[in-house]
């Protein structure tokens, strides 16, 4: 099949970017949309002309490396998918396809597709975990958690953290990604001792971030690729009220 | 070069705690004069970053994705043992250190092994700790599956995303380090040569990935957690970026590479399906509990497989493993498959001229239990493959190969994981240490976490208090010089103006390495690869185009450095190949094989472990060899028949 791509171009931080259009010939439809960018992007050195930049590593859906709006919805047409899942059978012969990396304020575009998630990173690290030291656990069994609970809790578990969420979310907020961490925890007795603590911090990490407010769109839950329940957010949302109210720091 | 392998001595269960006990400890006031520099994130290099963090190291950790929550460990699927026997059925650390021991054909170091099993249970209570959501029972407790075909149920399990539930745990520990200020995170970054003052390992030259700036760090101790080296093949089930550029530049420093030649070549992935492949997905073995192995009787047979009746069907694991069936061993799954396909009986998509699959069929385990029973039980996994081929496994056959998953072999290490340049030490998958000549499935997680958590913390300190000599900066003239070469190199790739591509030198050295150095090898064939890879590679310092430069976010620069280093490590891994001409778990000389085809160990000979010294450009290594005595374990030869 043929296609025409429309591809955000942009040489660094500091270029403003512009929209670049390229033809994507004789592509098969069993190509990950990745392995069509790939021939797109060999074609391109073959002709001296630097390949477009975007993230990437497993290509199987797992790392949340992949980023890309594709026809403005992140990570393309399907749900429940990242981007390098993906595959061109998708799409018809003779289509065109806008292809642009995730657009946040808490997302600075290094290159092309490529943007800088780092602020997820300062997320987690201002409480996304449970302060336990290497050694001294006690043994597995020790607290038995119901099958339903560590059901639950791996459910918000399954966040790849690529940010699909605050992609989609006309105020791009990160209210779903704080929202799986925290509540990935408050399923489980171990994590109830920092939970409300936990919530405050990521929270407010989030808004120094630059991340938008959650005004309930619930574009996140139809973008994530791992299908997060915004219920996750309700749960947040509690936990945060009950935090300030009792005032932990 | 010294291979010291400082085994303590004493009964094989109290060598551990012997030792910990013998090593010096260092004062917990002085442990943040120290600066650790950990290069890697996965389970490896996170949990070493995390624990030495909290012990009150300053630690330095460097990661190329742009989080340490991304590294390649999160892709690990089926779970990781540990000697908990919750489910009763007869584990114990012996059990776990025999299979580990038997599984690697009996070419790994005991004293080693024992550890890694002693210690697995720890890692279970840590992560329990952490938050990690195992699988749990009705009753609340944690489940066990059977994996890989152990007698016991000692695998544990977080869905099918194990290694990214552990990752996560270790990725939230080393994120509260680096809040407390202990732990100094750099993404985006590559380690790109390391840094030798007075014969020890004192820093890294590193390149920014988003600006290009090339820079050092000292420190007083380096530790590679870098993962493995399967992307020599170009396709495997790695991740894209998994490379070898760290452990190499080690060696070409010094560092001893032990076993190159052991590569796990996993039986059930999803076929190549064009030339313009990327990548190979595995799909879980458990898939060959149910599905039935075949390829038509007749070569050359395109018919669609539902008009192939029973009669024309080769059902060839069953026919020529009747006790085992479809539940041979990886290894020989992946041979006999390799082997139908040779003979031009392979199904599936023609690619250059060939098909390369085989199937495995549903067909009758769906009339035996049913589709739904069917579908409890491989439900996602059938959707994956789907989506990936477009083809419905619940009407007709997959499609399988064999690919590249997972390399034992790795740099050489002493039981403290120190490799033989003092202070360079090597945990995870990049070192060699555990699984001797092939890996059990849901070993990796359990030995990467164990050198990081339980392991490296304590050995690390030691070699602080007895031979680490003061402190050295960046200011050193060694940095610079390390620098200087660095850049030379960089700017020798930019500058060589042909016209190949680096994927397509990177595809070339896969299937020189697939064809000659894979699933099956012989004297022949590794001697021709080891001319045609020095081609390739000098062809390919003639011949390069590359785009861009050297400033700024290059992501085919960064490609084209890890690209150069396995055009000389797919060397290496020939040389050893051809020297060990025995067979040993994964590695199948076609030379030495028994009257039935299967492989055939030489302990007389054999029973050492390879290790290679860089001997300069051009120049062959030489080979060091580490005798390996097995005291608490007979050896024996296996039988699948
Ligand atoms: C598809 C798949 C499924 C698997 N399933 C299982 C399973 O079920 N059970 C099991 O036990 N094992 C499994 N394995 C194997 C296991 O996942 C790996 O062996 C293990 O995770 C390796 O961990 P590691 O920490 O050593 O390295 P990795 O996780 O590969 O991490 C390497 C780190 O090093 C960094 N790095 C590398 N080079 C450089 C450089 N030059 N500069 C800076 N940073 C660098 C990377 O950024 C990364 O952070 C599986 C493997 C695959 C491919
Ligand atoms: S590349 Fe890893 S999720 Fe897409």
């Amino acid at each position: 099949m043929n296609l025409t791509l429309n591809v955000w171009r942009q040489k660094g931080p500091d270029d403003p970017g512009r929209m670049v259009t390229y033809s994507a010939n004789n592509i098969s439809p069993d190509m990950s949309f990745l392995e069509m960018l790939d021939v797109v992007n060999e074609q391109l050195e073959e002709k001296g002309e630097e390949p477009i930049a975007f993230d990437h590593d497993c290509r199987e859906g797992i790392c949340g490396m992949c980023s890309m709006m594709i026809n403005g919805v992140p990570h393309g047409p399907d749900r429940g998918i990242t981007t390098c899942q993906v595959h061109m059978r998708r799409f018809n012969d003779g289509d065109t396809l806008w292809i642009e990396p995730w657009r946040a304020t808490a997302f600075p575009v290094i290159k092309d597709l490529v943007v800088q998630r780092g602020a997820f990173d300062r997320i987690i690290q201002a409480g996304g975990y449970i302060s336990v030291k290497t050694g001294g656990a006690p043994d597995g069994n020790a607290i038995p958690i119901t099958k339903t609970q560590a059901d639950k809790s791996m459910d918000a578990a399954a966040c790849i953290g690529c940010g699909a969420c605050v992609a989609a979310c006309p105020n791009a907020s990160a209210m779903l990604f704080v929202a799986a961490k925290a509540s990935q925890f408050a399923h489980l007795p171990q994590g109830q001792p920092e939970r409300y603590r936990r919530a405050k911090r990521m929270v407010d990490q989030m808004d120094e971030e630059g991340f938008g407010n959650c005004t309930n769109h619930y574009e996140c839950e139809a973008a994530c690729p791992k299908e997060i329940s915004v219920e996750n957010i309700t749960l947040l949302n509690r936990d945060y009220i009950r935090a300030n109210l009792t005032g932990v720091e | 070069m010294q291979l010291e392998s400082n085994i303590p001595s004493g009964p094989l269960e109290d060598k551990w705690e012997k030792h910990r006990f013998d090593m010096k400890l260092v004062n917990p006031a002085n442990k943040r004069k120290y600066t650790v520099i950990v290069v890697g994130s996965g389970l490896a290099g996170a949990s070493a970053s995390a624990s030495l963090g909290e012990l009150g190291y300053d630690v330095r950790c460097f990661c190329f994705q742009d989080s340490p929550r991304r590294a390649h460990s999160i892709a690990a699927q089926g779970g990781i043992n540990a000697t908990k026997n919750y489910p009763n059925d007869g584990d114990s650390v012996f059990r776990l250190f025999y299979d580990t021991i038997k599984g690697g054909d009996f070419r790994s170091r005991e004293a080693n092994v024992y550890r890694l099993s002693q210690v697995s249970a720890n890692i279970i209570d840590q992560c329990v700790a952490q938050g990690v959501p195992f699988a749990r029972e009705y009753g609340g407790h944690l489940a066990n599956r059977s994996f890989g075909g152990a007698q016991v149920s000692r695998t544990f399990y977080a869905r099918g995303q194990t290694g990214q539930q552990l990752l996560l745990g270790a990725y939230g520990a080393l994120s509260r380090q680096i809040h407390a200020g202990k732990v100094k995170m750099y993404t985006r970054t590559e380690m790109l040569d390391l840094v030798l003052v007075d014969g020890h390992a004192r820093g890294i030259v590193v390149r920014d990935l988003v600006t290009g700036k090339i820079s050092s760090h000292a420190a007083d101790a380096v530790v590679l957690a870098t993962g493995g080296y399967c992307n020599v093949f170009y396709l495997s089930t790695n991740a894209m970026g998994c490379n070898v550029s760290a452990a190499f530049r080690a060696y070409k420093r010094g560092a001893g590479f032990a076993n190159p030649c052991y590569v796990q070549i996993h039986p059930t992935c999803i076929p190549v399906s064009g030339g313009y492949q990327s990548k190979l997905t595995l799909m879980s073995e458990s898939l060959r509990n149910d599905g039935r192995v075949w390829v038509p009787l007749k070569k050359g047979d395109t018919r669609r497989p539902s008009e192939i009746p029973e009669s024309e069907r080769d059902y060839y694991l069953e026919r020529r493993y009747p006790a085992f069936g479809n539940l041979v061993p990886r290894d020989v799954a992946s041979r006999n498959a390799k082997y139908v396909c040779d003979e031009g009986r392979g199904v599936g998509h023609e690619v250059n001229g060939e098909r390369r699959a085989v199937y495995l069929d549903f067909r009758d385990a769906i009339n035996r239990v049913g589709e739904k029973a069917i579908r409890d039980r491989y439900g996602n996994l059938f959707h994956m493959y789907q989506k990936i081929t477009g083809d419905n496994p619940y009407q007709v056959p997959m499609r399988i190969y064999p690919a590249p998953h997972y390399t034992m072999g790795g740099l050489w290490v002493d039981y403290n994981l120190m490799s033989n340049v003092p202070g360079l030490h090597v945990i995870g998958e990049a070192n060699f240490s555990d699984h001797g000549a092939n890996r059990l499935g849901a070993s990796a997680l359990m030995q990467g976490l164990a050198d990081g958590y339980f392991v490296l913390p304590y050995t690390i300190g030691n070699y602080f208090a007895t031979k680490h000599k003061g402190k050295v900066t960046t200011d050193h003239p060694a940095f610079k010089e390390v620098e200087e070469s660095v850049n030379g190199k960089l700017k020798k790739l930019m500058d060589i103006g042909g016209d190949r591509t680096v994927d397509s030198f990177h595809r070339a050295l896969g299937q020189i390495m697939l064809d000659k150095c894979g699933v099956s090898r012989t004297a022949e064939g590794l001697k021709t690869a080891l001319e045609e890879v020095a081609a390739l590679r000098e062809e390919f310092w003639e011949n390069l185009k590359l785009p861009g430069g050297l400033s700024g976010m290059n992501v085919s620069l960064e490609k084209a450095g890890r690209v150069a280093d396995f055009l000389e490590h797919a060397e290496l891994m020939c040389h050893d190949a051809l020297d060990r001409s025995e067979s040993c778990g994964c590695h199948f000389r076609e030379e030495s094989q028994t009257e039935e085809g299967e492989a055939k160990r030489d302990d007389e000979n054999f029973s050492f472990v390879s290790t290679w010294e860089y001997q300069g450009a051009g120049e062959e290594p030489v080979l060091h060899k580490e005798p390996l005595e097995f005291e608490n374990v007979k050896l024996t030869t296996r039988s699948y028949k």
